[in-house]
């Protein structure tokens, strides 16, 4: 693939995943606004999360799409700021991609399944 | 030799002459309201992708049992932490908002340079960040 392939491959998910972080972040957002009003405890917190299918699934779509998205923008401030060469911002941005799947799947089984 | 000194010379003016032009470029166009649209999206995009694998980890500490999750709950329970906390939620309704402003520029016709949709952003994050403030204090 060349590069201009890549990149239009790069804008083509950096946006789709946009699309849906868009309704992921605002669903968060009232998330959270709720659960510091109803009191932050593990506890309530788990009360919640634990044995939810919908908890498990709604934020199992946020993860994945945190996974695409973050790491196109990281390559591009790497390229942009730190002056990476292409290849390289790009394989961190992978290695990123793995990292933030692995670490976002284990926090929602935590969360829900623990 | 004659040609050797024409180039020097020019090596040697060219910066002089681009520089002012640039510079002046640079201001004009960090002045501008879009260019801070595109440093808060960067700023706020860039802060949250650093403090995620930290928000992972700390929900992951539930696998150690109720009590681990709540000495971390308990651990940040503090103003500092409660300020990191209200910045970043305002960092993501600002990321949020810009990022719904690019794809409307991008998929939708528009015109002009829609500093509206500038505004709109900073009033969203503005919004979300009272609303967040309110219920840490409530």
């Amino acid at each position: 693939m060349g590069d201009v392939a890549r990149e239009a491959k790069r804008w083509y998910w950096q946006r789709i995943s946009a699309m849906v972080l868009a309704l992921c972040v605002l669903v968060h957002l009232a998330t959270i606004v709720y659960a510091v009003r109803s009191g932050l405890s593990a506890e309530a917190l788990l009360a919640r999360t634990r044995g939810s299918v919908a908890f498990a699934a709604f934020y199992t779509v946020f993860v994945a799409a945190c996974a695409v998205h973050v790491p196109i923008g990281l390559a591009h401030v790497g390229e942009e700021w730190l002056g990476l060469a292409r290849r390289t911002a790009n394989g961190l941005a992978h290695a990123f991609a793995v990292l933030l799947a692995i670490l976002g799947m284990t926090a929602v089984y935590a969360m829900v399944a623990a | 030799m004659s040609a050797d000194r024409t180039s020097a010379a020019h090596e040697h003016d060219a910066p002089q002459r681009r520089a002012p032009a640039r510079g002046r470029n640079d201001r004009r166009a960090h002045a501008h309201a879009s260019w801070w649209a595109f440093a808060v999206h960067r700023v706020s995009g860039v802060a949250l992708a650093l403090f995620l694998p930290v928000h992972f980890v700390a929900l992951s500490s539930a696998l150690r049992g109720d009590a681990a999750l709540d000495g971390f709950l308990h651990f940040t329970d503090r103003p500092l932490f409660k300020l990191a906390e209200w910045l970043l939620v305002v960092l993501l309704a600002a990321h949020l908002a810009g990022g719904v402003r690019l794809l409307l520029i991008e998929f939708r016709p528009w015109s002009g340079l829609r500093k509206d949709l500038v505004a709109a952003s900073g009033g969203v994050a503005l919004a979300v960040g009272l609303v967040f403030a309110l219920a840490l204090v409530k």
